[in-house]
């Protein structure tokens, strides 16, 4: 980002900045010089495959492991020097669930006010806050062992945002619940984000991804692009996407990555998806290519890319890259 | 340092604890078991010892001198036979612990004045009880011939020489050799190993299992918060146990007290937080709940059992291990225990064990501490 564009936000509304941020363990590079800021009130997401590197980064910003090089501000504070100052400022739910499961609702409500250090006074006030942000009213008394996985996914929210932390971050906070406390979680998140905390989530679902204001696609460490979803989605495509159903699918797919006009070929669910520099004078080709290989088209047609598409699009990119310079 | 964070660590902590049978029931019926079986179990005292008897001559001279060995605690003279390979049968089964033989000519040779052999076949497979037996035997038999010598003496017209020498023993602050005495004390410094160094060195390992501290060190709570916390439950409870054990040690096993309670209680205070530093470092170290258990038991309980002179004399030990057991906080807790309870030390006298005793217990929390880091790599 340009020193231009930084000078737009304050120091204030800037919640999270990064700047060539590296993490190895050993011979491996987990973060490879990653840079990006977000802002008060915004949603960022963090998408990439498992073992991109998205919650080594997000431990990072925690507090939780010293980052190998680079800096990180977290709420102004450095995350190498004073990740208790760090620590005060933010909410962080872990990618496993980590609270107390032998503990009742309340008494891991009680417990995280307590480490928070909520003013006495308060306690009561926050804790039916929590409570009614995370739909949890009349459970208090559970034993958190026994709640339904989006419960307890709400409830450790609840506890992360006790001592209202201006940042929170959530390291896949949605895996392993059901779509419908799935989309329960995300309106508790769109209404914390609206409160005016900054929310720093990382998912592997592309459809979640969809929900955040912006958004860094990380693959292998980097960065491999960044903006809002639909930028990314305008940007960083190709060309134009085609959706191809045909029989038999693997000699197609095989078939189409040498064919003329094809810049990509990838299998999503039972179909196709091409990429091709322009839908209409690709479209009679294609079927064209394909006929002649024995291979029946029941649909092709443009349509709109979804993220996953950006996705697979600029990390094939990537390899392909990466095989062409070793 | 925050007491809000302090306290609310140590108020989740003894929820668990409450929710957490198993570790109550460790606590509650450890010092129970443990005093019961030493006190019971454990008896270093010889007494009643099973022997045969052999007499091949059944005079009076020879049932006199049985009836000195029946006399004795020491013996119980279980059977007599009639020939010999019944009395090695007896000493092979573990019948017989000795096989005593009386010579045919015993009469004979005692009115003549001759020197009589009596045999003792002893079964030297524990050579601490066979060396009590020879010496118990000797004695007995020794008690005999001076009274013999006496008659004859008598009988000839003489008056006895005095004995020139004599010991005249009193024992102190055991005064009636209970080896129980001796050993409950000491079964205190293992109860206190157990409930403070294993269970405190499940605390640490179980949340980095269970990825609860991943949470936890998320917040600001600070390392000393988090060891303080989890540990003052288990003070109390591991104080508790000490209680128990007391109690039980006085009242039910009659073993004296002679020191202030005082002495004890700091004496204990310090040994116990010497052991929870030590589960607590463990824990830090091992981050699994099975190894952290297992090195918690080889490092305190092992030592405890074996190095403090709970039941072996320091004083008996090779040079090499005497020094070692000086690096052995539960070497200078017995001490302190063994010397409060029987001999009621104060504790302006115990110098020699609460220094070292408070040193142990200010490093290992130190150490414990700076082991013990929020990072996760």
């Amino acid at each position: 980002m340009s020193t231009s564009t930084n000078a737009l936000y304050s120091a204030a509304t800037r919640s999270v900045v990064i700047e060539d941020l590296v993490k190895r363990f050993g011979d491996f590079t987990a973060v490879d010089r990653i840079s990006l800021e977000t802002h008060k009130g915004e949603i960022f997401g963090f998408l990439g495959p498992n073992g991109a590197g998205k919650s080594t980064t997000i431990r990072m910003l925690c507090g939780l492991l010293r980052p190998t090089s680079g800096k990180a501000l977290v709420a102004g504070f450095d995350v190498a020097r004073e990740p208790e100052s760090v620590r005060q400022n933010i909410g962080y739910m872990s990618q496993k669930f980590s609270l107390y499961n032998d503990l009742k609702v309340i008494e891991n409500l009680r417990l995280f006010a307590g480490l928070y250090s909520v003013p006495r006074k308060v306690v009561h006030e926050r804790i039916a806050w929590a409570l009614d942000m995370a739909n949890l009213k009349g459970q208090e008394s559970m034993i958190t062992a026994t709640l339904p996985g989006g419960w307890k996914q709400r409830l450790a929210l609840g506890c992360a945002v006790l001592h209202r932390p201006p940042i929170i971050f959530l390291d896949e906070p949605t895996s392993g619940v059901d779509p419908i406390s799935r989309r329960q979680f995300w309106d508790v998140i769109h209404h914390m984000a609206a409160d005016g905390v900054t929310v720093f989530v990382t998912t592997h679902h592309m459809e979640e991804a969809e929900y955040c204001n912006r958004l860094a696609l990380i693959y292998r460490g980097t960065i491999v692009a960044l903006g809002t979803p639909t930028d990314l989605k305008r940007k960083f495509m190709r060309g134009q996407l085609l959706l191809v159903e045909c029989e038999p699918l693997g000699p197609a797919v095989e078939a189409l990555q040498s064919a003329p006009d094809v810049l990509d070929a990838a299998v999503f669910g039972n179909a196709l998806h091409l990429v091709v520099p322009e839908a209409a004078t690709a479209i009679p080709n294609i079927r064209e290519y394909l006929g002649a290989r024995g291979v029946t088209v029941t649909r092709i047609e443009p349509i709109r890319p979804s993220l996953e598409d950006v996705f697979v699009s600029l990390t094939t990119e990537r390899d392909v890259a990466r095989k062409e310079r070793n | 340092m925050r007491w809000n964070r302090l306290l609310a660590i140590a108020a989740k902590e003894v929820i668990q604890i409450r929710r957490d049978t198993r570790s109550l029931i460790i606590v509650l019926l450890m010092p129970i078991v443990l005093v019961l079986l030493f006190g019971y179990g454990v008896n270093l005292d010889l007494k009643h010892l099973p022997i045969y008897v052999y007499d091949r001559e059944s005079s009076q001279n020879s049932q006199d001198l049985l009836k000195r060995f029946q006399a004795s605690d020491y013996f119980d003279l279980v059977r007599v036979v009639n020939n010999y390979p019944d009395l090695l049968r007896a000493i092979d089964d573990g019948h017989a612990k000795m096989g005593l033989v009386i010579p045919s000519d015993f009469s004979e040779k005692l009115h003549d004045g001759g020197t009589v052999s009596v045999q003792a076949l002893v079964d030297a497979s524990d050579d601490n009880t066979a060396n009590v037996l020879m010496n118990y035997s000797q004695a007995v038999v020794q008690s005999y011939s001076n009274d013999v010598q006496l008659q004859w003496l008598q009988r000839r017209g003489q008056f006895q020489q005095p004995i020139p020498l004599s010991v005249q023993t009193r024992t102190w602050y055991n005064e009636d050799l209970e080896s129980s005495a001796f050993i409950i004390p000491g079964v205190l410094a293992l109860v206190m190993s157990v409930i403070g160094a294993f269970l405190t060195s499940l605390t640490i390992a179980r949340e980095w299992e269970r990825g609860t501290m991943e949470q936890l060190v998320s917040t600001p709570v600070t390392p000393l918060e988090i060891m303080l916390g989890k540990l003052i439950p288990y003070f109390v409870l591991g104080m508790f146990g000490v209680a128990l054990c007391v109690i039980l040690a006085i009242a039910w096993f009659h073993v004296p007290f002679r020191g202030d309670l005082v002495s004890l209680f700091v004496s204990s205070a310090l040994f116990m937080v010497v052991v929870l530093a030590m589960g607590f470092l463990i824990s830090v170290i091992a981050r699994n709940q099975l190894a952290a258990s297992q090195i918690a038991l080889l490092a305190t309980f092992l030592p405890a059992f074996l190095l403090s002179g709970f039941l072996f004399a320091i004083e008996q030990m090779p040079q090499f291990i005497q020094l070692i057991t000086r690096l052995l906080p539960a070497r200078y807790y017995v001490s302190a225990l063994k010397k409060i309870f029987l001999k009621g030390t104060p504790s302006s006298m115990l110098g020699g064990e609460l220094v070292p005793l408070a040193i142990f217990a200010v490093v290992l929390t130190l150490v414990a501490t700076h082991a013990f880091h929020k990072r996760l790599a």
